[in-house]
């Protein structure tokens, strides 16, 4: 789980540097877009660093969904009676993996049918991903899909970073709070940049 | 006058074990002569283990670890919660790491001294001989013993005496102690080299041909009542202590295995001998359930005192300096409040006893930080006694910074129990006693740490030889589990049972032990007189026959039941308690923690008549109130002589 | 002052069980909670009635027997056992549910008495020194860094309630095993048998009902010992180094 939700972290970071492209206007993000389909080239062939990204995050959020999957069967059958009266001192972050991780993977499957393979995406073009972003967001579904998706990135980062942290061995009782603390900021910066492409767009900062 | 009272003397018991010779040597010589049984034929033979307490756990775990086959029990639901895991102050050795003069011959002699010459001297050389090899023991376990900044394990001084040889792990020790044995032992239960059986309590033995051949068990989660046979037994059941049903052990420690195993003929040694400890918390109202004991290390700087008025009842702050009594540091000048448990809890008593006792109930006498605040500063005294603060706190809502702790004496240990040879032999062959459970080492009063140290030695190291020694010296002949004589035996635990299920009368069991519980307290408990007892003696005997008239039990026998369990246990302590009364009635001398009125010093303090004392007593058991019979043991001291104790 | 309890009544494992609801009066401030118990069941017992059955022995917060879930909370409101927990803390006319320990790994034995013996068999898979009587070396052959010595003490102070397994929303027996294995591993004494402990007592805990950990911090929040949630990182961390080489 935590090698699998690294993995979609980084590509997180990545991934929201790379939008944020978005506000130098249409050919900057168009230019990377087609610059991330000649990456490696010539010694690999045209979009292979695309290809082989895809195919590690692909299997990145199966694994990290099917062991999910696995975990809460496993721990609900450990857990077969609630308390009368449940008073969980755990944070909200921490509650919500579950259903945050569900929301995530239908978001994902939304995303890619809305802007990779441009399914649902009404007026989308092929190969022009600042146009598409645009037409994607200027509905008020489309908008809000994708805020309500930034805001559950935020909890499940908020909760997973520090947790994977955990899980790997490299927290103790001395870097706990730096590893908190970077998980918030790390949450928290997320959130902010994914949320101000949808953002821009609804109140029309980008056309 | 009841008949019980007209107890007989036998023959003198001797300790045949012992070895003669010079005392340093006794213990290499036993074990020299000791028969051994060869390493492959140890599978054939099995032993019970009863008890899994610091001796219990200890003896499981080398008894298996030597290749026997291991059956053991206790009434826990774990065999890490026996209640030594309750132990805080530590544990004594020998090792002399302060440099500080300390040595096995001091240690002998401070506990042959401190047992206020009525244990045996053999026996006690041995322990301060072995003691050196616990600490290794227990570290080459992973016990995490306190240490000092070069990585060298700590000592301190305890319970009064002049060297640092107490081992600690803060006020855990008894805790680790135990987890280190019960971790032990849980890998002789993971190899199957140890049948552990939790949740099970030992109802009664099983004696065939004159031999402890095994125990009748009840299962406490079915109920099913079983037999375990064996080609020995060993009782690691622990004090009984909670005869006087308030007391500092655990709430469900209880007398009933030493006390089946005396019907069956184990004599009982000392037992009126029990030790009452000094700081504790007092109790709060009729609700309580049991007493819980403050670390001793408390009166290293708290001042106990009481208003010099009776019934003055002004709190604590309004009570100015001339209008209270240091008692301890007026009477003992020299010692001021570490005078020893006995004499500190005596004391405390006797101002109470004069109306003088503070909070509720008038049972308490204040233990004062005010000047130690004062002249060490309240960082200082929260790093040495923090938790032990705001412990008390949680338990009294009393800030101990602001307002001074209230403590009172409580029963704490028991120095009595089944009488054994050197080789901790009870007097039934086949049946052995260790840890808290036998009578051996302390004599009439135990030093602070000495109780872990002892029921360590006796598992770890004292009892596998012997053992060895006893079995190979028997045919072992498997005994049909359909013999008459344990089914007889089977036969009685049950109908036993029965009868408490079949009373359905008006009283809880929780009643009758506290009931009984107040007179031994009061007769029976930190000073006894002739008269007390036999008011005792007189009153025991029919709040038993009361007991069996109206005691309560709902429920069945086929399930967990714990009114049945209580049920049964205050049924043994009923009997217990008249035996602890005789044996402090025919005792008119006052030693150690037996402290009777009539025999005292001009200053007032305990007298012993070693003329006429110099013995350990052990009682046969005849029938239920019926006068047993008393067999002396006569102690000889060689090595440290007889003299009077003086804390003036 | 006066309680309305509920509580958890089951005869038995088999029998599906259920809440039965008792006027406790005449409750002091002073008592502990299993001594408010004791009240009820006095009260019970003289009715005829069955007594609520609950585990307890030492009643110092040491031996780790007792443990109820009071109003959700494994233990009670107080960062302590359920011995320790004292009857000032509850407010006057209150009610407040009393269920055993839930967890797939500690079935029902009776009312409020649960069988917490998964947590003895991780112990057996590995949680010891192999140390055989009268094998040992001299005690200051080796010497502990105090550091070393007083992080294991802290971990050692685990009393085995299982608490942190009531408390998990997954059942999982993580703190427990994380206090001993770390207790063990930073010692000197321990280190032969580093690897081969994590090993045992990880696949003890998979192979009972426990749950997997998914990190949710309760477990140490219930914990009245105080045993740090970091042992469970440092778990994992052994667990890794334990399988890698
Ligand atoms: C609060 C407190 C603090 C103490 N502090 C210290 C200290 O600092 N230093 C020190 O040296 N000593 C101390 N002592 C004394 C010491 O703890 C005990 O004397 C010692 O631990 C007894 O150990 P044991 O193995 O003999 O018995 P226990 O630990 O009492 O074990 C008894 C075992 O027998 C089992 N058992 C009993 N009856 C039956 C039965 N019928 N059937 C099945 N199983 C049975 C129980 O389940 C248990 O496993 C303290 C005692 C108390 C009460
Ligand atoms: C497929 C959709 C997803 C599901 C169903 C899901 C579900 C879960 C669940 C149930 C957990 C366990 C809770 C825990 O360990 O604390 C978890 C942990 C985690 N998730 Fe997700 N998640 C999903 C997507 C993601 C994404 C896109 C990321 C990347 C940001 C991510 C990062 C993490 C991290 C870092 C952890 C902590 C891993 C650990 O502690 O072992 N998850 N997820
Ligand atoms: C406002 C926020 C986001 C915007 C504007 C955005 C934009 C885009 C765009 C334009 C693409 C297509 C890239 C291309 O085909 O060249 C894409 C792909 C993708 N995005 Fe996002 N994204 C956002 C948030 C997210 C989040 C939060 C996740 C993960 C939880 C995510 C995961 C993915 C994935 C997995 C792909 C497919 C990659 C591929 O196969 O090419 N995105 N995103
Ligand atoms: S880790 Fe804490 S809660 Fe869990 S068993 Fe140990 S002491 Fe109890
Ligand atoms: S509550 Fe459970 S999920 Fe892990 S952190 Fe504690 S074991
Ligand atoms: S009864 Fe021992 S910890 Fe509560």
């Amino acid at each position: 789980m935590a090698a699998t939700g690294a993995v979609m972290l980084l590509y997180l970071v990545a991934h929201m540097l790379g939008n944020l492209k978005i506000f130098f206007g249409p050919d900057d993000l168009n230019g990377y877009a087609a610059w991330l389909r000649t990456v490696g080239q010539p010694f690999l062939g045209h979009a292979w660093f695309l290809w082989i990204a895809r195919v590690v995050l692909l299997a990145s959020v199966v694994g990290h969904g099917v062991a999910a999957y696995q975990l809460s069967r496993r721990d609900l059958a450990a857990r077969p009676q609630k308390y009368a009266r449940r008073r969980a001192r755990s944070s909200y972050a921490t509650r919500t993996m579950r259903w945050g991780g569900v929301i995530l993977a239908l978001f994902i499957v939304w995303h890619i049918l809305d802007l990779t393979t441009l399914t649902v995406n009404p007026r989308a073009e092929e190969g022009h991903p600042y146009q598409n972003v645009v037409a994607s967001f200027s509905t008020w579904y489309g908008g809000g899909i994708y805020i309500v998706a930034m805001l559950a990135v935020g909890l499940h980062v908020r909760h997973g970073f520090w947790s994977a942290a955990q899980t790997l061995g490299v927290n103790n009782a001395r870097r706990d709070r730096v590893l908190k603390a970077t998980a918030n900021v790390l949450a928290l910066v997320l959130t902010a940049g994914f949320l101000a492409v949808p953002v821009a767009v609804m109140i029309g900062a980008v056309k | 006058m009841t008949p019980y009272l007209d107890y007989t003397v036998g023959a003198p018991v001797a300790d045949t074990r012992a070895p003669a010779g010079p005392i340093e040597q006794r213990w290499d010589r036993r074990r020299f002569e000791a028969k051994l049984v060869n390493p492959a034929n140890r599978r054939r033979h099995t032993v019970i283990v009863v008890g899994t307490g610091l001796a219990g756990a200890s003896a499981g775990a080398t008894l298996a670890e030597q290749g026997y086959r291991v059956v053991q029990f206790c009434f826990q639901d774990s065999p890490r919660r026996a209640h030594s895991i309750a132990a805080q102050g530590g544990i004594n050795a020998a090792k002399n790491y302060r440099n500080d003069g300390d040595s096995v011959r001091r240690l002998f002699y401070d506990t042959v001294k401190g047992g206020d010459f009525r244990a045996r001297e053999s026996n006690v050389h041995r322990l301060a001989q072995i003691s050196v090899e616990i600490i290794d023991q227990c570290v080459a376990q992973g016990v995490p013993f306190a240490r000092e900044y070069g990585g060298l394990l700590d000592t301190r001084s305890f319970g009064g005496v002049q060297v640092q040889r107490t081992f600690y792990a803060r006020g855990q020790t008894g805790q680790q102690l135990l987890l280190g044995a019960y971790q032990a032992l849980s890998r002789q239960i993971a190899g199957g080299g140890v049948e552990m059986h939790p949740r099970t309590e030992m109802l009664d033995l099983v004696v065939v041909d004159g031999r402890a051949r095994g125990i009748v068990a009840r299962d406490l989660v079915t109920g099913e009542v079983s037999t375990h046979l064996a080609d020995a037994v060993v009782l690691a059941t622990g004090g009984y202590g909670n005869v006087f049903h308030l007391s500092t052990n655990a709430k469900n420690s209880n007398a009933t295995a030493v006390w089946r195993a005396h019907r069956r003929g184990a004599w009982f040694g000392n037992p009126c001998f029990t030790q009452i400890h000094p700081t504790c918390i007092p109790r709060s109202g009729d609700h309580q359930s049991k007493l819980t004991l403050m670390s001793e290390s408390l009166r290293n700087d708290g001042r106990i005192w009481v208003p010099k008025a009776a019934g003055d009842t002004r709190p604590p702050g309004e009570i100015p300096e001339a209008e209270r009594d240091y008692y301890l540091e007026r009477m003992y000048p020299s010692f001021g409040n570490l005078v020893p448990r006995d004499i500190a809890s005596r004391a405390a008593k006797a101002v109470c006893d004069e109306g003088r006792g503070v909070g509720p109930g008038g049972q308490g006498v204040y233990l004062d930080f005010a000047d130690a605040i004062a002249r060490l500063g309240r960082d200082t005294v929260s790093a040495r006694y923090g938790n032990l603060f705001e412990m008390y706190e949680r338990i009294t809502a009393e800030d101990p910074y602001r307002v001074p702790m209230r403590i009172y004496p409580a029963v704490h240990y028991t120095m009595g129990g089944l009488w054994v040879d050197y080789d901790l032999q009870t007097t039934v062959p086949g049946l052995f006693a260790i840890g808290e459970a036998n009578f051996s080492d302390h004599g009439a009063n135990r030093l602070g740490a000495s109780a872990l140290m002892q029921g360590l030695a006796d598992g770890y190291f004292v009892l596998p030889p012997a053992l060895n020694d006893y079995l190979a010296r028997q045919e072992s002949e498997p005994l049909d589990p359909g013999h008459p004589q344990v089914e007889a035996v089977r036969q009685e635990v049950v109908e036993r049972l029965d009868r408490l299920l079949s009373v359905r009368g008006d009283r809880t069991p929780e009643s009758f032990h506290r009931e009984l519980g107040r007179i031994m307290w009061d007769e029976c408990g930190m000073a006894r007189n002739d008269a007390g007892l036999r008011r005792a003696l007189a009153r025991i005997p029919e709040l038993r026959q009361e007991f069996w008239r109206r005691v309560t039990v709902p429920g069945t026998g086929e399930s967990l039941n714990q009114q049945l369990e209580k049920a049964n246990r205050v049924a043994d302590h009923l009997e217990l308690a008249e035996l602890m009364c005789l044996d402090a009635l025919h005792r008119t001398e006052s030693c150690g923690g037996h402290f009777r009125e009539e025999s005292r010093t001009e200053q007032g303090e305990a007298l012993r008549d070693d003329e006429a004392f110099s013995y350990a007593a052990a009682w046969e058991f005849t029938g239920t109130g019926r006068a047993p019979v008393l067999h002396r043991e006569q102690l000889d001291f060689e090595y440290v002589h007889p003299t009077q104790r003086s804390y003036a | 002052m006066n309680l309305t309890l509920r509580i958890w009544r089951q005869a038995g494992p088999d029998d599906p069980g259920g809440f039965s609801t008792y006027r406790v009066g005449d409750i002091s401030p002073d008592m502990s909670f299993l001594e408010m118990l004791d009240t009820l069941n006095e009260t019970l017992a003289l009715r005829g009635e069955e007594p609520v059955a609950f585990d307890h022995d030492c009643r110092e917060g040491i031996c780790g027997a007792c443990g109820m879930v009071i109003d959700g909370q494994a233990h009670g409101p107080q960062p302590t056992t359920t011995c320790q927990l004292h009857m000032r803390h509850f407010e006057d006319g209150a009610t407040v549910d009393v269920e055993p320990w839930r967890a797939a790994a500690f079935p029902v034995v009776k009312d409020l008495v649960v069988d917490r013996s998964a947590l003895d068999r991780v112990i057996g898979a590995g949680g010891y020194i192999t140390a055989p009587t009268g094998s040992a070396p001299e005690a200051h052959a080796t010497p502990v860094p105090k550091e070393a010595a007083d992080a294991a003490f802290e971990h050692a102070a685990c009393i085995g309630c299982g608490a942190c397994v009531a408390a998990c929303p997954n059942g999982s027996a993580m703190l427990f095993t994380a206090a001993k294995v770390v207790h063990l591993n930073l010692l000197p004494q321990g280190a032969p048998e580093r690897s081969s402990r994590v090993r045992g007592m990880v696949g003890a805990m998979d192979a009972e009902d426990f749950g997997g950990c998914t990190n949710t911090g309760e477990c140490a929040t219930a914990c009245p010992k105080g045993i740090p949630l970091s042992a469970i990182s440092a778990l994992n961390r052994e667990f890794l180094r334990g399988t890698l080489r």
